[in-house]
């Protein structure tokens, strides 16, 4: 299968390695994959701000990017993300007036999945460590995004793909439904309250005694990592992508520079 | 006179004078509120997964719930007529209301015209949008409220913070301290039991249940085929109200119809559940225009429609008006648990309050335009709503009315403006963000030997108050792809 890879823009800039995980399992699997270059960010940002008509030429990017290249599929390491693609570039075309761009984010956004949805439900990976040779032996709890959770409807293909990680040691986050308070700039705009938000997560995060917590969206990670790493935890956040991508030969390291929380390399 | 220009916009207790941010800020620091929420919050939530978990129908029920909605909101003037017809041929007189200041003259006079100073009420939203007891009060008249939350609020000289639950800010031993401070002929050795609580202010109603001659009242449902009025409570005060008084006076949107009495299958499933997390709420009470020697019989119904001519207006917005006030929506959102309802200033707080209250409005009424922006866009609230009211969706939609409604007025633009702005020029094109990539060796410098970025500047202040930024890596994924992974046709083509 041809696979055209949607890195996203925080991914892209901030964590290379989350998207160099995702190639390296889908060319473990036997995919080609392609990375269409005019590609930039899905304008999640722009539109959940109001910002609309800055919205409008990103979105259009967006859609030129990925009708560039011949493909079966797109895939992008992000639940937010590709229900940005799905969802919200439809309504934005269509608010903009556009009735030919909404049908080409039509277009586009059938084509593209979620990380845990392609492995799952288009390539029929349900077991990582035979399937993918993924061998992660640390003591790990997951968050599930709430845009993958609530708007794509992941239900628990991420959580099932990691608990089928060789030699993970998984603990289950105490009301691991509930937002990290992330939510784009209302981290900026009601600080207060998203801080508040955040201070509960990463309480219960400590609370389980997982070495890292992962999750499927990188700017949540970055939210709950970067929370963690204020208050001075030894628990970083670490892309569910990158667990997958561990092997025995090939190990991610777990004392520093690879993970999310800590940075990139 | 003339035609009035559209939109009208309502009026009312629906404008905060405080923008969000500011309020939730004081809120947050109420800590006593906040653990009073978190338990209640949890314990309704709880409930609520518990019985809807139950019934195997449970999505089709709110699919079939929204589209009863939605066909009413296509429908109104059609319905609204028929409603007007029935109802009126039972012996109910209708009075129509274009905004607050309307609805409160047209109560106020009727009650005069029964010569009292003193009204009892049923637990109402309506009411309390329009502000409707402070206009009585005015104009010398007392308005008593007689559900058990709304006594402890209206005794503790307070906001309702919850549509459902309105003194869930309150433990008990804060209901027990009101209640000894304010109660006249209270036993003063009360303690914080709720049995004992209950018993207390129902010795205090009963004794204005008998005396008063009107009440007042909203209604949760509306039939238009038969002209009938509903009253969906947990207490059994509401029938009280409705049917001991010579007068019931009710005030009600006019979103609230239903075509006919078949569709209260649907939502009298739908309500409880979502609301108490009960299978069906204790009393529901339905009456049709006046029955001689039976119960009022002068009995008038207010039809407000305060804004909401001009939220179905708006094509993006107008499901909101599908509410049927369940509260189920604040009861599982993470902002409201932590702020509670006062930081959103309006009648209606959570999740339906931040996009109700500026669709009523308009997004330019005073700090209205704070409120589409008290939510991480979680969606929670959408999971829950038992009508099927995509709030994040037109959450976003009123942020960019927000944001649209002041281009080109403002003499600078905002940081937030800006940012938007370079991002704007930096996402469109994979070649602007492949050249600003080039710069994230410099973020290296912003970061500290731990190599986390600690402090920001203007508004990404906000970020850091509580999280730390890793340094960014020196190669975006864009630049590796291109010179270590591009496939080996590609690059054996480049050479």
């Amino acid at each position: 299968m041809k696979i055209a890879l949607f890195a996203t823009c925080i991914v892209d800039a901030m964590y290379p390695q989350t998207a160099r995980a995702t190639v390296k399992i889908l060319e473990h699997l036997g995919h080609e994959v392609i990375f269409p270059t005019g590609q930039a960010c899905c304008g999640q940002m722009h539109i959940n701000s109001g910002y609309m008509d800055e919205a409008l030429p990103v979105v259009t990017n967006h859609v030129e990017a990925f009708e560039a290249d011949h493909y079966d599929v797109a895939v992008a390491p992000s639940g937010s993300c590709v229900a940005s693609v799905k969802h919200q570039h439809p309504i934005l075309a269509e608010r903009c007036g556009d009735a030919a761009l909404k049908a080409r984010a039509e277009a586009v956004g059938a084509k593209t999945y979620e990380l845990s949805q392609l492995l799952v439900d288009v390539l029929g990976v349900t077991n990582a460590a035979e399937q993918l040779g993924s061998h992660f032996p640390h003591k790990v709890t997951y968050h599930p995004s709430c845009h993958g959770m609530r708007s794509l409807g992941l239900g628990d293909r991420q959580l099932d793909l990691l608990k089928s990680v060789g030699g993970i040691e998984f603990t289950d986050l105490p009301e691991a439904d509930q937002c990290c308070g992330f939510g784009g700039t209302f981290s900026m705009k009601n600080a207060d309250v998203s801080s508040a938000m955040l201070e509960d997560k990463t309480k219960n995060i400590e609370s389980t005694g997982a070495s890292l917590c992962s999750g499927g969206d990188a700017s949540c990670l970055m939210h709950i990592g970067g929370g963690l790493s204020r208050t001075k935890s030894d628990t970083t956040t670490l892309h569910f992508a990158e667990i997958l991508a561990s092997t025995i030969d090939e190990p991610v390291s777990v004392t520093g520079e690879v993970f999310v929380g800590k940075g990139g390399k | 006179m003339g035609m009035p220009s559209l939109p009208v916009f309502g009026d009312g207790n629906l404008h905060i004078d405080e923008p969000f941010p500011d309020a939730a800020h004081r809120e947050l620091g109420n800590t006593q509120m906040r653990a009073n929420l978190r338990h209640a919050t949890h314990t309704i939530r709880d409930k609520r997964l518990k019985v809807v978990g139950e019934l195997p129908d449970w999505e089709e029920l709110r699919d079939a719930g929204a589209a009863t909605k939605n066909h009413v909101m296509a429908n109104l003037p059609a319905l609204l007529e028929e409603f007007e017809k029935n109802f009126t041929a039972r012996g109910g007189v209708i009075h129509w209301a274009r905004d607050s200041h309307e609805a409160n003259k047209i109560v106020a006079q009727l009650i005069k015209e029964q010569e009292t100073d003193e009204v009892v009420k049923v637990k109402s939203m309506a009411t309390q949008e329009i502000g409707l007891n402070e206009y009585l009060e005015e104009q010398g008249i007392s308005a008593l409220e007689t559900d058990l939350a709304e006594l402890i609020v209206q005794l503790g000289h307070d906001k309702p913070s919850h549509i459902l639950v309105p003194a869930i800010h309150k433990n008990r031993t804060e209901v027990r301290d009101i209640f000894l401070a304010e109660m006249p002929n209270v036993d003063p050795n009360l303690t914080d039991e709720p049995r004992l609580l209950a018993m207390a202010a129902r010795e205090h109603l009963r004794r204005k249940f008998l005396a008063a001659k009107v009440a007042i009242s909203g209604a949760n449902f509306a039939l238009a085929d038969s002209g009938t009025l509903a009253v969906v409570e947990s207490e059994g005060n509401g029938r009280m109200c409705l049917t001991l008084p010579e007068t019931l006076i009710t005030v009600m949107g006019i979103e609230k119809l239903l075509p006919g009495k078949e569709d209260l299958e649907v939502f009298m499933q739908l309500l409880p559940r979502s609301s108490t997390g009960e299978r069906m709420n204790p009393y529901t009470s339905l009456w049709t225009g006046v029955t001689e020697g039976d119960g009022p019989q002068n009995v008038h119904l207010v039809m407000l429609d305060n804004g909401r001519t001009a939220a179905l207006a708006d094509k993006y917005g107008r499901t909101a008006l599908n509410c049927i006030r369940c509260s189920a929506c604040m009861n599982v959102c993470p902002v409201y648990e932590r702020t509670g309802g006062h930081a959103y200033g309006s009648t209606y707080p959570g999740p339906i309050g931040a996009i109700l209250t500026p669709l009523l409005t308009g997004i330019k009424s005073e700090e209205n335009s704070s409120l589409p922006y008290a939510s991480s866009l979680c969606g929670a609230c959408y999971d829950a709503c038992p009508v099927k009211i995509n709030i994040p969706e037109i959450l976003v939609h009123l942020r960019g009315e927000d944001v649209d409604s002041k281009r080109g007025k403002k003499k600078l633009p905002t940081q937030m403006d800006l940012m938007m702005k370079g991002a704007g020029w930096a996402f469109s094109s994979g070649k602007n963000l492949a050249l600003l990539e080039k710069g994230l060796p410099l973020g290296k410098l912003a970061a500290g030997r731990d190599k986390k970025i600690k402090r920001l500047p203007g508004i990404a202040a906000g970020w850091t108050q509580s999280r730390d930024i890793p340094a960014p890596p020196s190669q975006s994924f864009r630049d590796w792809w291109k010179k270590e992974h591009q496939s080996p046709a590609k690059t054996e083509q480049e050479k």
